[in-house]
């Protein structure tokens, strides 16, 4: 009785293992290289991306009936990273995503979900041609460029110009130059300008946090360097310290607040100051009079000399991708010239060209605000193209929340704790 | 052709020896079946699986290499301070969370089943947490518990420093209680349909016995819940063991400074953040065994005389 139970299990259980087992393939990289068709693109869920994506497509698919592309906006998830991470497991990922992070790539290379855009006979040609020498911080470690970098939202300080003001300070030329001028500047915020906070950077604990606070100044103060030099961590040092203390100092005085902000604190004003690049200047046109500045630095560097993080997102070619030879072929259409420049009229947001400023003058002469990020733009850095990328920037944000934003430990002691860390992850 | 009739009883029995007298039973519980290997079991032994190796979500038809880990994975998660905090944490949620689920929704039941005004409101009411999305009910705490939200307000001087959601203190205890809110109503419903099979005969005996109704609520009603007693502990400890949206939406990722993490959102980071199912399913596979061997044992203490 019990041995023929025990079969009776086997079969069901072989039954749905199998059923449950089953998946779709992809097709090998040689079908799939040149091959032409019909392709799927997402882009993002930002009402301006989705103006200048749906513009695009229509152009494209007036001229390539045999050759339609379809795009849609990105599915509805925490981040994008997640989204995406899950739909190349599953292969579902389309042909392009116009929202690929570079802080991810390294793990999606490393899952096979990127087709290697340097595999095209113009692929570095083209991607250097646009981008020029600052696209060598895109290839990955194998020397290969698996994504193409596409536009950057330089990181600055915005700042309130009526909230300034209220608090008597210049909201011209805002004294955020220095540390010491900004800690004094956000001090007379909060006293006279009626706001809760200062500044008001996200003090949770997602890996990508740091991007918005630590990372901009660290760039700025040692003139472009990136988190990791040569495969070693760079910022257990004195100016990884000058700037974890900086931000120190904000967090003990209750300048910057420990706790997340419910909403945008800078568009709802509740902080005086935020930490952005300019895709958010459409959220705060017609809701704060605002300003911008760089970053500031230990000794006030001069703005043209300052560099910043450039939050640039990069356009990914998916391995599940039947139709490559369109995807790169459409791709290079929507990166053109004219379609760069339409992505700057719709979006404010920089594409990753050489020559910005000039190539786009009239664009720039008639929104004159826009010109102090074009010229950051040219000055920009990226997170490093590492492996493990995603658990080092855990890693330091860990010990970053715990010594910056709590006080629990010493910054110099956290910094330590942290290139200890991410050496070993390197190494692996 | 003709099959001679030797061969098909001789495969009738067959059928017989492998699915018994009625083989057209299996087909009913066929899609059942298949639920619950292809949405639990299937998953739950490919965690098995991979929490041997060095595993990676891969695109499909991507070849690469997931080498065997044996126990490493264990070793590496049973050695991370951070594991060691998830758990700590667990212990403080289930300490508070269980004994309150059980003594709240025992009493809150035994008042909504007696006579009081606006008995159909309040069993509403009290249900409304339970089924209102978390991300709202989550909302709703964040304003009520920030720093300058609401109880913060009425606590004036007395609001600790720093406030709630970004005290290393009081983290857990205020999730701890959000669960226990959120979930009161699931469980008042358990013991309401518990209270209707209690005899009224042990009522009135009591009440000749001279108890008064909190000698009676003692006397009859808790010993007269203990089955669903069992139920509500048992269910509260499994559910509460995997606590994750709490640590993910109220105290942003776990915070202040990782104090309020739990092993599922451990599991979260590892193996969707950072693509390290392997050891993320190792976590996942340590917090089964200890939610069996807790409720196991909050079993054999509620259910013995």
């Amino acid at each position: 009785m019990r041995r023929i139970g025990w079969r009776r299990t086997c079969t069901v259980l072989v039954v749905a293992l199998v059923t449950a087992a089953c998946g779709g393939s992809v097709p090998s990289s040689s079908q799939t290289s040149a091959a032409k068709g019909p392709i799927a693109i997402w882009y993002s869920n930002n009402a301006e991306e989705v103006t200048w994506g749906e513009a695009v497509v229509a152009a494209w698919n007036k001229d390539h009936p045999s050759e339609q592309v379809t795009g849609q906006q990105i599915p509805a998830g925490k981040t994008s990273e997640e989204v995406i991470g899950a739909a190349i497991t599953a292969g579902t990922t389309p042909c392009l995503i116009y929202n690929t992070a570079p802080g991810s790539v390294p793990g999606w290379q490393q899952q096979g979900g990127l087709v290697g855009l340097s595999n095209f006979s113009d692929g570095d040609s083209y991607i250097n041609a646009r981008t020029g020498s600052g696209a060598a911080q895109f290839k990955s470690p194998d020397g290969k460029f698996y994504q193409m970098p596409w536009k950057s939202n330089p990181v600055m300080i915005f700042y309130n110009k009526d909230v300034f003001q209220k608090a008597g300070i210049d909201s011209t030329n805002p004294p955020l130059k220095t540390y010491a001028e900004f800690l004094t500047t956000a001090q007379t915020l909060v006293a006279k300008g009626g706001v809760q906070a200062a500044i008001w950077p996200a003090p949770t604990s997602e890996y990508f946090q740091s991007w918005f606070d630590f990372y901009p100044l660290f760039i700025a103060q040692t003139g472009g360097k990136q988190l990791v030099e040569n495969n070693q961590p760079a910022f257990d040092s004195s100016v990884g310290q000058a700037v974890a203390n900086f931000w120190r100092q904000l967090y003990s005085s209750k300048l910057a607040p420990t706790e997340a902000a419910q909403g945008d604190a800078f568009a709802t004003g509740q902080a005086a100051m935020a930490i952005v690049g300019p895709w958010a200047v459409a959220q705060y046109t017609g809701k704060v009079n605002w300003g911008v500045v760089p970053v500031p630095t230990e000794a006030g560097q001069d703005p043209s000399q300052i560099h910043t993080y450039s939050d640039e997102k990069s356009i990914g070619m998916y391995s599940s991708c039947k139709n490559q030879g369109t995807a790169w072929d459409f791709l290079k259409f929507s990166t053109s010239q004219a379609n760069d420049g339409q992505l700057l009229q719709v979006t404010g947001q920089m594409p990753m060209r050489t020559d910005l400023a000039s190539m786009y003058a009239s664009y720039f002469s008639t929104h004159p605000a826009y010109t102090v990020f074009a010229d950051q733009a040219a000055r920009v850095t990226q997170v490093p193209n590492v492996p493990s990328s995603v658990e080092m920037w855990q890693d330091f944000r860990d010990a970053y929340s715990k010594a910056v934003i709590f006080g629990n430990q010493s910054v110099s002691q956290a910094l330590t704790g942290a290139a200890a860390a991410i050496k070993t992850l390197l190494s692996k | 052709m003709a099959v001679a009739p030797d061969t098909l009883r001789s495969s009738r029995s067959r059928l017989r020896t492998w699915f018994g007298e009625q083989p057209i039973g299996y087909l009913f519980v066929a899609p059942f079946v298949l639920f619950l290997v292809g949405i639990y079991a299937y998953p739950f032994f490919f965690a098995i699986f991979i929490s041997f190796y060095k595993y990676i979500f891969t695109a499909p038809g991507a070849q690469i290499n997931q080498p065997f880990a044996g126990l490493s994975n264990y070793t590496a998660v049973l050695s991370d301070p951070l594991f060691h905090i998830a758990l700590r944490n667990v212990l403080i949620f289930l300490v508070i969370n269980v004994p309150l689920t059980v003594a709240v929704s025992m009493i809150l039941a035994t008042a909504l089943n007696g006579r009081i005004p606006l008995r159909g409101f309040f069993r509403a009411a009290y249900y409304i947490p339970y089924i209102t999305a978390s991300v709202a009910a989550v909302g709703i705490w964040l304003w009520m518990f920030s720093g300058s939200g609401l109880v913060n307000k009425i606590l004036g001087p007395l609001a600790p420093n720093p406030s709630w959601l970004v005290n290393g203190f009081w983290a857990m205890p205020i999730i701890a209680i959000y669960v226990t809110w959120k979930g009161l109503g699931f469980y008042i419903l358990l013991y309401l349909a518990a209270l209707q099979a209690i005899p009224k005969e042990l009522y009135e005996a009591a009440k000749v016995d001279g108890a008064r109704r909190i000698g009676a609520f003692f006397a009859v009603t808790v010993p007269g819940l203990r089955p669903a007693t069992v139920l509500v502990v048992v269910v509260s400890i499994i559910t509460g063991a995997n606590f994750f949206t709490e640590p993910y939406l109220l105290t942003g990722g776990g915070g202040p400074d990782n104090q309020s993490v739990s092993p599922v959102f451990l599991i979260y980071r590892e193996g969707i953040e950072q693509n390290h199912p392997g050891y993320a399913a190792a976590i996942g596979i340590l917090l089964a065994i200890g939610v069996l061997v807790v409720s196991g044992v909050s079993r054999f203490f509620l259910e013995r005389d």
